[in-house]
């Protein structure tokens, strides 16, 4: 297999990997490149509180649980919920992305998580990014197994911006992480690059021949495409958190055309046992930033949008009442928030449980009525146009329930 | 010519001693060879690296006496070590809070990852810090769970350290025992259901929920399942989902004791004690609470336990220690960090078997693996590639520089994956290939061997070859 670069019209550097003569190459050259349906996964890591970041003002059982700390219903202009549907309410602090559920490009599934029990911080995560609730023996993560199950291993199909690989993206497929494109770069200049690419290229060692190839490909292709500073579209303001700068990252990556498919970020600081908050406090701060990111991310992607998916999740939920500090312990079901131009966004998907004690899980947590997976599979075959056939690679030991329809094909 | 026939005898027989005395028979002096690319692979394998001069050293005063050394390291003075070791933060009598418990954790934790990296580079006890690494890996627990993080550094030393070349029986125990297990793996909330409602019924109500995490007591497999799956058996062992839930109802009752402050018991005990805090922090040592404890009879892996107290959980250790299955999941993770990452089964069932017929004598164990011919076998020079730990430690060792400092290294660390005492799951990190180069890793690497290194060492420390041991 001979490597070729060829440059396209709109100057982005694409890899192919043909054996065929040079003409047919000219003509592949010429034609646009079909753009690539793109997934970003956003992790709230910690245990974001859904029930006051989508919040069910019109179950009174809520104000009666969480004296301190409920939300406001709605009517009461920035210091109360924004209504989304009569019952639901975002957050005050989420006014961001309401233009996002106004032209029906956000949706949310509520009362959606585990079937796992843990309440493990650690435990659910890693139940979460592999995909498989209470096996603790998976190694790779959900979106590696989608690499590996749907194309070609290429080195900027999967990238996390963090600061090492997510377990989400941990496997045997190729996919990179870094906290920022300037950060992947061997330091030391041109001559130290040429010198380890040389020894790497020459060492008879193909494991690692191999993957120094992918990570100097990777730099390449990277350089070229994203020269000098990145300036976000005009108007657009991303936060300025360790979060905000890693949506910008991956806009920046996205728009260079080098073959991104999944990409992942990393929300911290979510778990609010003492002094959660309503309105304002620590958890309103926190839906600020993660609102007002996802929010420029989209305006930064623009048209882009119509083939991406924004889709956010979290452990496990917090306790339906309020603790003995105004804050919230370990729970169960969560909601899960899915922006993009495939959504079929302005409602809110799932069976609502209720909040009554004997609607609780173990009488204390928002029960689960959908399972993750439901989501994550129908993102990956409805949107990444992954052949149901090949689900089970991605989700061994799943039997998916009902299709949501919250993603159109 | 008589001389020398006389000296060539002479050094036969004491060799001849000194292996007999350390347990092997004379006639089976293994064939430990002496070139020097034998010696550089055994230093590649038995030590963090060698250094400049180290693979000379050891091939004139002969690698033979070396690993026996190595095998019996109370023997090897490290004081020179002991003076770069960084003093840990001290511990207080007793803690007010649990946000002080927990500082004083992340504190110590952090002492004792750039102590480790102090250790593998300057330590003389080269194997026996290998070794601490192997088992504490084995034996995982994850500093950022909860208050793991304080009962570290004390499970370091003395559940694992003083265990690595003795029986494993004696490991297996003390790791049972140890505070960062019974915490990490929840085994310290495990209860008995009937005694935990007896308990929960005579506190007062503000404490019926059991505290922060709203947990009522019951029984937690948590430690059960791991025990079999990860520390002896194996995932493949034969035990059953019956035998985890009897090993955990073994298992009940051994707890955490509380600390009780002094000035606090006393304001306790006048009624003063917060409502929602946890009369006492347990921050102390193990405890075996009989009130907690499933006395009814167990069947574990075909023996009946019985006796209704501590002793139910050391008759079940004793018995997964000795299991076949777990001589043979051992044997094949050293053989996995030791020779290569899919060890021949030949070997894999001579390590097994030394397992087996010493009663787990660790020491004995090590060396039936060092003196294999699979060992030094061609297949396995360079088969290994370092984890980041190794990398990073090798290059210090190589370079000869100077580790006064060793928190920066501990980022880099961090930035390659395998921060010391983080790893999260039980099954502790990966000591295989595919866990630990990719694209990005290998660049990470790049970038800090020129950290590391001088600019005529950077290109080696950082290219392929320095990559493999």
């Amino acid at each position: 297999m001979t490597s070729r670069r060829v440059f396209l019209k709109s100057g982005a550097m694409t890899m192919l990997s043909l054996g065929f003569a040079p003409s047919f190459l000219a003509r592949a050259a010429a034609a646009a490149p079909t753009r690539k349906r793109l997934l970003i996964a956003i992790f709230q890591r910690g245990a974001v509180d859904g029930l006051n970041m989508i919040v069910p003002f019109g179950e009174a059982e809520y104000y009666r649980l969480r004296p301190n700390i409920a939300v406001p219903r709605p009517g009461g202009g920035d210091t109360t919920a924004i209504d989304l549907d009569g019952f639901f309410g975002l957050h005050p602090r989420m006014a961001a992305l309401k233009p996002l559920w106004d032209n029906h490009s956000l949706a949310i599934v509520h009362a959606c998580g585990s079937p796992d029990s843990t309440r493990s911080h650690f435990d659910a995560q890693d139940y979460m990014e592999t995909a498989t609730p209470g096996v603790k023996a998976t190694r790779d993560g959900w979106l590696n197994r989608y690499l590996r199950a749907s194309g070609a291993a290429a080195p900027l199909r999967g990238v996390a911006i963090a600061r090492q690989m997510p377990r989400t993206l941990q496997g045997p497929a190729p996919a990179l992480a870094f906290p920022a494109v300037e950060t992947f770069t061997v330091r030391g200049g041109a001559t130290a690059e040429r010198d380890f690419q040389q020894a790497f290229e020459h060492a008879s060692d193909p494991l690692l021949t191999s993957g120094a190839r992918e990570a100097f490909e990777a730099m390449r292709i990277l350089r070229s495409a994203t020269n000098g500073d990145y300036r976000p579209s005009s108007g657009v303001d991303y936060p300025r958190s360790p979060f905000g700068q890693a949506l910008q990252e991956i806009a920046r990556i996205a728009k260079a055309d080098v073959g991104l498919e999944v990409a992942f970020a990393e929300s911290t600081g979510w778990d609010h046992h003492v002094n959660e908050g309503s309105v304002d406090g620590q958890l309103a701060l926190r839906l600020d930033d993660v609102s007002r990111g996802i929010a420029a991310l989209a305006a930064d992607l623009g048209d882009r949008m119509a083939d991406t998916i924004v889709l956010t999740m979290s452990e496990f939920g917090r306790a339906a009442a309020e603790n003995g500090n105004a804050g919230t312990d370990h729970g169960h079901g969560n909601a899960m928030m899915l922006i993009g131009g495939p959504v079929k966004g302005g409602a809110v998907y799932g069976k609502w449980p209720g909040l009554q004690p004997e609607q609780r899980f173990e009488g204390r947590d928002l029960a689960v009525t959908t399972d993750f997976r439901d989501v994550f599979s129908e993102v990956v075959t409805q949107h990444l146009g992954l052949p149901s056939a090949a689900i089970a690679k991605v989700f061994p030991g799943f039997t998916g329930g009902p299709s949501l329809d919250v993603v159109r094909a | 010519m008589r001389r020398s026939r006389a000296l060539s005898t002479f050094a036969l027989a004491v060799v001849a001693l000194l292996f007999w005395s350390a347990g092997l028979p004379a006639a089976d002096i293994p064939k430990i060879p002496k070139d020097e690319a034998a010696v550089r692979h055994a230093l590649n394998r038995l030590t963090f690296g060698p250094r400049a001069g180290d693979v000379e050293k050891v091939r004139r005063s002969g690698l033979s006496s070396w690993i026996d050394q190595q095998l019996n390291p109370a023997k090897i003075d490290d004081a020179a070590l002991e003076a770069r070791l960084l003093s840990p933060p001290p511990r207080p009598d007793s803690f007010d809070s649990m946000q002080q418990a927990r500082r004083y954790g992340r504190e110590s934790v952090e002492v004792l990852a750039a102590n480790k990296l102090v250790r593998a580079v300057y330590s003389e006890r080269q194997l026996q810090e290998l070794l601490v690494d192997f088992w504490f890996n084995h034996f995982n627990v994850f500093a950022g769970k909860g208050r793991t993080a304080m009962f570290i550094p004390e499970y370091e030393r003395d559940a694992i350290r003083p265990h690595v070349l003795g029986r494993f029986r004696d490991l297996l125990g003390a790791t049972a025992k140890s505070p960062a297990m019974l915490f990490y793996l929840d085994n310290w909330l495990s209860a008995d259901p009937e005694a935990a409602e007896r308990i929960a019924s005579r506190r007062p109500a503000a404490q019926q929920n059991g505290g922060g995490n709203g947990r009522r007591r019951g029984l937690n497999e948590n430690y059960g399942r791991e025990l079999l799956e990860l520390h002896t058996l194996g995932v493949d062992g034969g035990y059953t989902q019956q035998d985890v839930i009897e090993v955990a109802r073994a298992f009940t009752g051994w707890t955490i004791a509380p600390e009780v402050p002094r000035g606090r018991f006393l304001r306790a005990a006048a009624g003063q004690a917060a409502a929602g805090q946890a009369a006492a922090l347990q921050t102390g040592s193990f405890r075996f609470v009989p009130a907690l404890h499933d006395r009814g009879d167990k069947m574990v892996l075909g023996h009946r336990i019985s006796g209704g107290g501590m002793e139910e959980g050391e008759h079940v250790l004793d018995i997964i220690a000795a299991h076949p299955a777990t001589a043979r999941h051992i044997a094949r993770k050293l053989a996995q960090r030791f020779v290569s990452d899919d060890p021949p089964e030949a070997l894999v069932a001579r390590v097994a078997k030394r397992f087996t017929e010493t009663s787990g004598d660790l020491r004995e164990v090590m060396k039936t693996l060092i003196t294999s011919p699979e060992f030094f076998a061609p297949q396995a020079r360079g088969a290994k590639v370092k984890t980041p730990i190794d990398f990073v430690a090798s290059a210090y060792r190589a370079t000869g520089r100077d580790l006064s400092e060793p928190r920066p290294m501990l980022r880099a660390l961090q930035q390659l994956g395998q921060m010391p005492y983080n790893c999260q799951p039980p099954t502790g990190y990966d000591d295989t290939a595919d866990a630990w180069i990719n694209a990005g890793a290998l660049v990470a690497r790049m970038n800090i061997a020129q950290q590391i290194a001088g600019p005529q060492d950077a290109a080696r420390i950082g290219g392929p070859e320095f990559q493999r041991r």
